[in-house]
This record gives structure tokens, C-alpha cells and sequence, in this order.
């Protein structure tokens, strides 16, 4: 039987880890509110960026002076994976599930002979690839929403996967990030960066079919359209990301929360029940005890 | 009252401005060029300048600094794609040129070629901005 002190104890501490994970759970819900807002924001961009790509792509059509990082190298010997996760624990799957489908990657592409290079963006991919990965990590990016995410962060790990295939570090270029679906739902997206995979023609159908003068050239236009569109499809990652961390974490808390309150709730049963236990006893022995006299 | 053109500027992080304008002058890359109602279809890359914004009666109401970006250009509307933009009237002029002298300094730093490349661009960017002070109207 245990004693009535121990359980009392317990069931405090469960309700103050009850308070915290509420806590975080409110928190994580306006986290993710404002991490939809930004992605929202960031659509208009997006999408006129489409555009544009799109019907450069109708015009380029045919021609083979494509830049280098639409086209690639020729080879896709060396891959480059760029794991994005989140700073901080506490978020359910989020983290773990990333990992496991970066680790499947690596390991199918070591399989085929393949070399790998690992960038990691965030602590916890950091953390948890090196074990098995030491020696193909180039390079880990923390803090990359801190305070907030901005437009630049992306920019600046866009330029150092730019540099890095400019030196020829590299043949291929993936990243991989949770797509946001729902609060509860994430899914795990490997996505192509380089060779960047043009939107076909004929999905723009209204925008591509219009005549455009370039000025200068198509070439000199993608060159310079490459590099940023690059930047934005690793900040709609990082925002997709940071949405879905935050959704995870809300979940996750959710359930924890919920967790603890069962807890509490069966402490609280077992704690009355030990009590009465002991009133009945003593009144058995006051009892026995007057009958004895 | 003349035809407008509808004007937009989008950055990834919000859409900065949209309205229907008389006129806007864009910054391109092998020079500045207006836009009316009824131009010619357009894509053009735009260098680190200004944007005059202008009203039916040719006044210029904003002034926007971009540092670069692209436009895309049909008859009826002209949407400017810039990662970093702000309104003229609110680019600190000690910050400016704290920017650019330490963007020259980046230039002499340099170690290798592609260092080199992204310091003269940032210099580029910061020389264009104290440009866009010193020009005060169109």
C-alpha cells in the first residue's frame, strides 16, 4: 500500500508537467498560426515566380545552353542532402521521421555506389545523423528561425549550397523537409534542387502561351531567376517546416496534456481510496480496541 | 481620366504594394523604362534602384528602392519581384553608408573570386541606395 505523502507528491508534480505541456501547447498553436500567416504571405512570390519560370521554360524549350543549375552537371555521382529539422525536441515524430527517411536515402544511394554529402539545417539532424553519418555531414545551420524566420536566412543557405556546387562538390542536390498538411498530419518531402526541375509548359497554359520579350536574353534572365528561385524554394521549405514543427509540437503537447490528465485523474482515485483505507482501519482498531475493554 | 496600369511589388515575405497606377518606372538592367497601360509583354531583370510610382498626372507619388529583382510586364498589370525592398522616404542615410563602407571593406577582404563576386554585389546595392537618396525626384 503506498503511502499517502508519496501519492500526493506524485500527483502534484503530474500537474505542474500538466501545466507546462499546455503551456507549450498554446504557444505552439499561435507559433503555428504565425508560421501559416508567413506562408501565406509568401504565396503571391511563389507564384508569380512560376510564372515566370514557366514561360521561360516554354521559350527555352529546345534549346541545350541551359545554366548549370537547371541542368545539372551530366553525372549524379555525388548527392548532396540537405536535412532540414527543427532546433528543438519535444515535437512528436517530427524530427525522428525526417531522419529516418534521410537516413533510407543515404543508405539506397550508398547502395548504388553513390557518394553522399549531408548539410544539416537544425540542431536535431545534426544530432542525430552524425552517429552513422560522421564523415559524409559537410555542414550543420542552426538557428535559422531565430528570432524569426526571414527571408535571408534562406538566402544565405542558398548561396552556401550555390558555392558548394560551384566548386563542383557536388552533382545533385535534394531537400529534405516536412511538407505541412495539417496539425496532425506531416509529410516527409524529398525534394529536387539541383538540377532544378523546370514547371512543364504546358501546366502554365494561360501565362506561358503569351508572347514575352526578354530583356536581357532568356539565358541571361534565367541565370539571374536560377539562383533566386533556389533561396525561395529552400524558404517555402523552411516554412513548410516550421508550420509542421509547430503542428507537431501542438499534437504532441496535446496528447501529453491529455496524458497527464489521466494520470492525475487515476492518482487522484488511488490516493482517495488509500485514505479511506487507512480511516477504516483506524476505526477497526478504535473499535476493537472499546470492545477489548 | 487615363488608363491605369496595376502596379504590384511581391517580396517573399508579404506583398509590399498593389494598386492601379498612371505610370511606373522600373530600374531594368539595361535601363529604366516606364510602363503604361497597354505596354508590350515583358520579363526583364532590374537592377538595384529606384521605382517611381506615378499618378495620372505624371506625379510621382512613391519612391521604392529595390535592390534588384525581376518584372514581368503585360498590358494591363506589372508585377516586380524583389526580395528586399523599401519606401525612400525610410532608408536611414548613417546606416546607408555604414552598409557601403562596409561592403567596400568586404571587396578588399576578398580572398577568392566568389567572395569577391557577392561583396561587389552587396556593394552595388548599397551604392544604388545612397544613389536613391541623393536623387530626390524623378
Amino acid at each position: 500500500m503506498p503511502n499517502l505523502k508519496d501519492l500526493k507528491i506524485r500527483i502534484n508534480s503530474t500537474k505542474n508537467t500538466q501545466k507546462i505541456t499546455s503551456a507549450m501547447k498554446m504557444v505552439s498553436a499561435a507559433k503555428l498560426r504565425r508560421a501559416q500567416e508567413q506562408a501565406i504571405a509568401a504565396r503571391p512570390y511563389a507564384e508569380r515566380m512560376e510564372r515566370v519560370l514557366g514561360s521561360l521554360a516554354a521559350s527555352m524549350a529546345g534549346k541545350d545552353n541551359a545554366p548549370a543549375l537547371l541542368s545539372g552537371t551530366g553525372r549524379d555521382q555525388v548527392h548532396l542532402l540537405v536535412v532540414m529539422t527543427s532546433d528543438r525536441g519535444l515535437c512528436g515524430a517530427f524530427n525522428s521521421s525526417i531522419v529516418r527517411q534521410a537516413r533510407k536515402i543515404a543508405r539506397d544511394l550508398k547502395a548504388a555506389g553513390k557518394t553522399v554529402k549531408i548539410l544539416c539545417v537544425g540542431r536535431k539532424a545534426k544530432d542525430q545523423l552524425k552517429r552513422e553519418f560522421a564523415n559524409d555531414v559537410v555542414g550543420a545551420i542552426e538557428d535559422v528561425a531565430k528570432p524569426r524566420l526571414t527571408f535571408e536566412a534562406a538566402a544565405k543557405i542558398a548561396v552556401q549550397i550555390r558555392l558548394m556546387f560551384e566548386a563542383g562538390e557536388f552533382d545533385v542536390c535534394t531537400i529534405i523537409y516536412n511538407k505541412f498538411k495539417s496539425a496532425i498530419a506531416q509529410i516527409v518531402t524529398p525534394q529536387q534542387l539541383i538540377p532544378f526541375a523546370l514547371p512543364s509548359a504546358n501546366e502554365n497554359n494561360a501565362a506561358a502561351s503569351q508572347l514575352y520579350e526578354y530583356e536581357p536574353d532568356e539565358e541571361s534572365i534565367l541565370a539571374d531567376l536560377l539562383p533566386r528561385n533556389m533561396s525561395m524554394q529552400i524558404y517555402r521549405a523552411l516554412l513548410e517546416n516550421s508550420a509542421s514543427e509547430h503542428g507537431a509540437r501542438m499534437t504532441a503537447m496535446d496528447n501529453a496534456t491529455r496524458n497527464a490528465g489521466e494520470m492525475i485523474n487515476k492518482l487522484t482515485i488511488n490516493y482517495n481510496r488509500t485514505r479511506q483505507a487507512n480511516i477504516t482501519k483506524e476505526l477497526i482498531e478504535i473499535i476493537s480496541g472499546a470492545e477489548a475493554v | 481620366m487615363a488608363d491605369q496600369v496595376h502596379f504590384e511589388l511581391v517580396s517573399p515575405e508579404r506583398l509590399m504594394f498593389s494598386a492601379n497606377v498612371g505610370e511606373v518606372i522600373i530600374p531594368g538592367t539595361e535601363g529604366d523604362f516606364g510602363v503604361l497601360a497597354g505596354h508590350s509583354n515583358l520579363i526583364s531583370t532590374v537592377r538595384p534602384g529606384v521605382i517611381n510610382i506615378l499618378d495620372d498626372g505624371a506625379r510621382v507619388t512613391d519612391r521604392i528602392f529595390v535592390e534588384g529583382g525581376f518584372a514581368e510586364v503585360n498590358a494591363t498589370s506589372c508585377t516586380v519581384l524583389a526580395e528586399r525592398a523599401q519606401k525612400v522616404d525610410e532608408i536611414d542615410r548613417a546606416k546607408a553608408e555604414q552598409a557601403l563602407a562596409d561592403a567596400r571593406e568586404d571587396v578588399t577582404d576578398a580572398k577568392n573570386d566568389i567572395e569577391r563576386a557577392i561583396a561587389v554585389a552587396a556593394m552595388e546595392i548599397a551604392e544604388a541606395r545612397i544613389h536613391a537618396l541623393a536623387v530626390s525626384v524623378y
